[in-house]
């Protein structure tokens, strides 16, 4: 918040031209629990003039105080629940907002305790930066880094986030040492480049005194690196930075009357062009972008993240799920993935331990699945990051496993991409949100297009005969799947089955579908697929397992 | 936003930076979209506020060139000001909106007021019980709500998806983590989500929305002379009806709202602003949060986070 009154029309003008070009930054502060994060925050917001007097009023009256030598304890003004005041913990992600003249901040101030590291992961999924907090006392006391500083330093790792920097805290009770802070420094850039981060820096700071966190220190005259905000308001933004091939996850379909219709959506990579050549994914159909409509009008290029709404040259079925690239792609090599069988990182994040065989709900962009758990392929030992075998994975592990979906999936993997590499895992009975996974890759060559095996095999009526028909084809190494699920609706089944056909699979269904749906589906199915449609509603039991069950 | 792509053509292969109040919005209009894909029944909250306004206007845009593909409602307390109702009638109807009021019409009949019954109370009736109401009898499962996670401590914990039980209730310490954009919509039958698309817009980004989108507001927001009374150590607004209480008497002060809310426990306070940009002007010289005029929040340390976990807003 600028302090000084603007006392020209000029002035404000300028004033407003800089707010309305400013860029916009989110952080995440992690660390052990009381190394300082709450209390680096409260000195960020009050340094910067962010605080309101009445806020800083209740604080400074209020019944709990941990702050030493008598200062304002700044932690009270982000641990915002009761339970948090009176502990003193921070228990869930807090957002805070300020704003300099360079550029606006979003901060999620995350929980210390190790039962809140879900938490952590929460605050680093959408973090430009991450500001990993060393208590440099706790470290002369132990000698090394705290597990939980490790923990979390590889949790941005694992998240992604572009810079993290180690602000080395509570310097004012090491003597401002810098022998101290090259010793944490030296440490710290060691685990960072075991980790493979890119970019890593390190700031002596004190949260209580304000040494280097908004104002340079004239206790460390010997540190001459960037304070913490001048280092936030000026570290380049990914955002900023549209790299990468097109995606375009499909929303919504816009049609307003017959003569619009438009397929809203966020671009998540890449650059999307009025007049360029796009694929649609599944289905492979090409055409051309004809307009990029949004409301303030038509644009002639749009890029991630912007939410736009587009109109292509010809009637190509696309629907909420699918998703547009570039028609070079393939030239190109840089196709999304294509596959129902991926491995990702998971970070488990509920009481209910994560079980191989397990199914559940997947979200992907804007493609809700059902994902069943194939296998763990190891646990990372978070403080060693060692791999070590497992069946199982409690609250707040992490491990690499392999996922089966029953359609498939378009992604890169995380590392390249952040919005077509990540995925929640919902629980089916609970629908509690259970799991953050990163894709690292496809995990089977095994979605080569199936020959011999139907298309489609139509059942109405008739589910226990679907079932034994799945399982007698998946005997015999073919790959089917039962589409009866109530996550597809009846209007998306020609989108779904078409997804299916490309990735080599059978889809089954024992939907009892009005006669005239029945034809409409066999007629757009024959139209795309190379294999057949089976209509088993002629057939009986015998018959169709002999027919589709054992198929050479 | 106009976006700052359009403008020029040597822009045409690398689009420019977006700027935070672009960023903003390209994230709001991702969040109403996917909840509009995703729950069967949603609505939007409409307060009148300046919030609100800002809401409806980043539904338009998520939706355009369609019209907006839920209905909105407004939980009327009838303790609102005359020239919100006015205000909300007009624009609505300009812009084709589809518009419910709901009305807790047996509290109402009954006397229900802040004056005997306290804030807390009076809000429970006519706010949070009337919410309630209004979502039950319509079936929503899904409603869009402006509230920042910065106005308040309690809604800085706020999910943009928030999870309510079957009672409507919040549980601030068993929420559903909330990762990426990606977010969970599923629901058992009863229970709802709220969700809150200007989850990471400041009171500055509003305004200077407001200001950059030219988007009308209800002009209690603009500083003018009105006739006032001072009330519970506030300045109260007059209007045609209202009953002095001993003692009290009305005089005329240049004054403006900063946030909106029932008459009777919204103050008014002394300002010079009459366009937005002396309003924003003003919001950067101010020493105090939005919310310290009204009566709801100060009752008791915390009492927001009470209210939130009963249901309300
Ligand atoms: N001496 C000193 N104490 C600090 C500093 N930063 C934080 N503290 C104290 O460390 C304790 C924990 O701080 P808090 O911000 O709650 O830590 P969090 O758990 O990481 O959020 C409190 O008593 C703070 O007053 C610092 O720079 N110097
Ligand atoms: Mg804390």
């Amino acid at each position: 918040m600028a302090n000084d009154l603007l006392h020209t029309e000029r002035e404000f003008q300028d004033f407003l031209d800089a707010h309305l070009g400013q860029e916009l930054l989110r952080f995440t502060t992690a660390g052990s629990v009381d190394d300082g994060k709450s209390t680096l925050i409260g000195r960020l917001l009050h340094d910067t003039k962010s605080v309101y007097e009445d806020q800083l009023a209740a604080v400074k009256k209020s019944r709990v105080n941990r702050a030493a030598n008598g200062h304002v304890d700044f932690s009270l003004l982000t641990d915002g629940l009761k339970a948090e005041r009176e502990q003193g913990i921070t228990i869930d992600v807090a957002y805070r907002y300020f704003s300099t003249s360079r550029r606006k901040f979003i901060i999620a101030d995350t929980p210390g305790h190790e039962q809140y590291t879900r938490n952590m992961a929460t605050g680093a999924s959408t973090a430009d930066v991450a500001v990993v907090l060393i208590d440099a006392k706790a470290f002369l006391r132990e000698g090394k880094l705290l597990p939980q500083s490790r923990r979390h330093t590889y949790i941005a790792s694992l998240l992604g986030i572009p810079h993290v920097v180690a602000a080395v805290n509570k310097m004012d009770i090491v003597g401002y040492s810098q022998e101290t802070f090259q010793a944490i420094r030296a440490e710290f850039v060691e685990l960072a480049s075991r980790l493979g981060l890119k970019s890593v820096t390190t700031i002596p700071v004190s949260a209580l005194e304000g040494d280097n966190v908004v104002t340079p220190s004239t206790n460390m005259t010997w540190y001459d690196g960037p304070t913490l905000l001048e280092f936030l308001e000026t570290v380049p933004l990914l955002m900023n930075e549209p790299l990468g091939p097109l995606r375009f996850p499909v929303q919504l379909v816009q049609r307003p009357d017959a003569s619009f219709r438009g397929f809203a959506g966020q671009v998540a990579r890449g650059v999307l062009r009025a007049g360029e050549r796009v694929r649609a994914l599944p289905s492979g159909r090409e055409t051309t972008v004809s307009r990029i409509v949004t409301w303030d009008g038509d644009l002639p290029v749009a890029a991630y993240p912007q939410s736009v709404t587009v109109e292509l040259e010809d009637e190509i079925d696309l629907s909420r799920g699918e998703m547009l690239v570039a028609a070079s792609a393939e030239e190109e090599g840089n196709l999304p993935q294509a596959s129902r069988h991926v491995r990702a990182m998971v970070v488990w994040m509920h009481e209910e331990p994560l079980v191989v065989g397990r199914t559940y709900i997947a979200k992907h962009t804007t493609r809700t699945v059902r994902a069943t758990v194939k296998a763990i392929r190891y646990r990372v030992d978070v403080a060693t990051l060692e791999h070590g075998a497992t069946r199982q994975l409690a609250m707040n592990e992490i491990a690499e496993i392999e996922l089966e979906t029953n359609l498939p999936l378009f992604f890169d993997p995380y590392e390249e991409s952040r919005t077509t590499g990540s995925m929640i895992l919902i629980d089916s009975l609970t629908n509690a949100t259970v799991g953050a996974a990163m894709i690292t890759g496809a995990s089977k060559a095994l979605d080569d297009t199936a020959n011999g095996a139907p298309a489609l095999v139509l059942l109405p009526g008739r589910p226990a005969i679907a079932e034994r028909l799945r399982e007698q084809m998946e005997a015999h190494g073919y790959r089917a799947v039962v589409i009866d699920d109530d996550l597809i609706p009846e209007e998306s089944l020609v989108a779904v089955i078409r997804a299916l056909d490309l990735a080599g699979v059978t889809a089954i269904t024992s939907r009892a579908l009005a006669s005239d749906a029945v034809d409409g589906l066999v007629h757009a199915v024959s139209g795309f697929t190379q294999r057949g449609v089976l209509r088993g509603d002629e057939l009986d039991d015998e018959k169709v397992l002999e027919i589709a069950g054992g198929v050479q | 936003m106009s976006s700052a792509i359009a403008d020029d053509a040597t822009t045409l292969l690398t689009p420019k930076r977006l700027n935070h109040l672009q960023a903003l919005e390209a994230e709001s209009i991702a969040i109403m979209r996917e909840a509009v894909a995703e729950f069967a029944r949603p609505v939007m909250l409409y307060s009148i506020g300046k919030d609100s306004s800002v809401m409806l206007r980043l539904a338009q845009k998520a939706f355009y060139p369609g019209k907006i593909p839920f209905p909105l409602l407004h939980v009327d307390t009838s303790y609102k000001f005359p020239e919100m109702i006015s205000f909300r009638d007009a624009y609505t109807k300009e812009i084709g909106a589809e518009l419910i009021v709901h009305r807790n019409e047996e509290a109402i009949a009954a006397g229900a007021n802040p004056y005997t019954l306290g804030t807390q109370n009076c809000c429970g009736l006519l706010k949070t019980r009337s919410l309630l109401d209004g979502l039950a009898e319509g079936g929503f499962d899904a409603a869009f709500g402006g509230a920042r996670r910065d106005e308040e401590k309690s809604r800085a914990k706020e999910r943009v998806y928030s999870f309510r039980d079957s009672a409507g209730q919040w549980d601030p310490k068993n929420q559903r983590p909330e990762l990426w954009s990606l977010y969970n919509s599923r629901l058992r039958k009863g229970e709802s989500i709220r969700v809150f698309p200007l989850s990471n817009w400041t009171e500055l980004d509003i305004w200077l929305y407001l200001y950059a989108e030219k988007i009308p507001i209800v002009p209690l927001y603009f500083a003018q002379e009105r006739p006032l009374i001072v009330r519970g150590g506030q300045m109260t607004l007059y209007h045609d009806g209202m009953k002095l209480l001993p003692g009290e008497e009305i005089r005329t002060e240049k004054v403006r709202m900063r946030s909106l809310g029932c008459l009777p426990c919204t103050g008014a306070m002394r300002s010079e602003a009459d366009t937005l940009p002396k309003i924003i002007e003003e919001l950067l010289t101010f020493r105090r949060s939005e919310r310290e005029n009204r009566a709801i929040d100060h009752d008791e340390e915390g009492s927001m986070e009470v209210k939130k976990r009963e249901g309300y807003f």
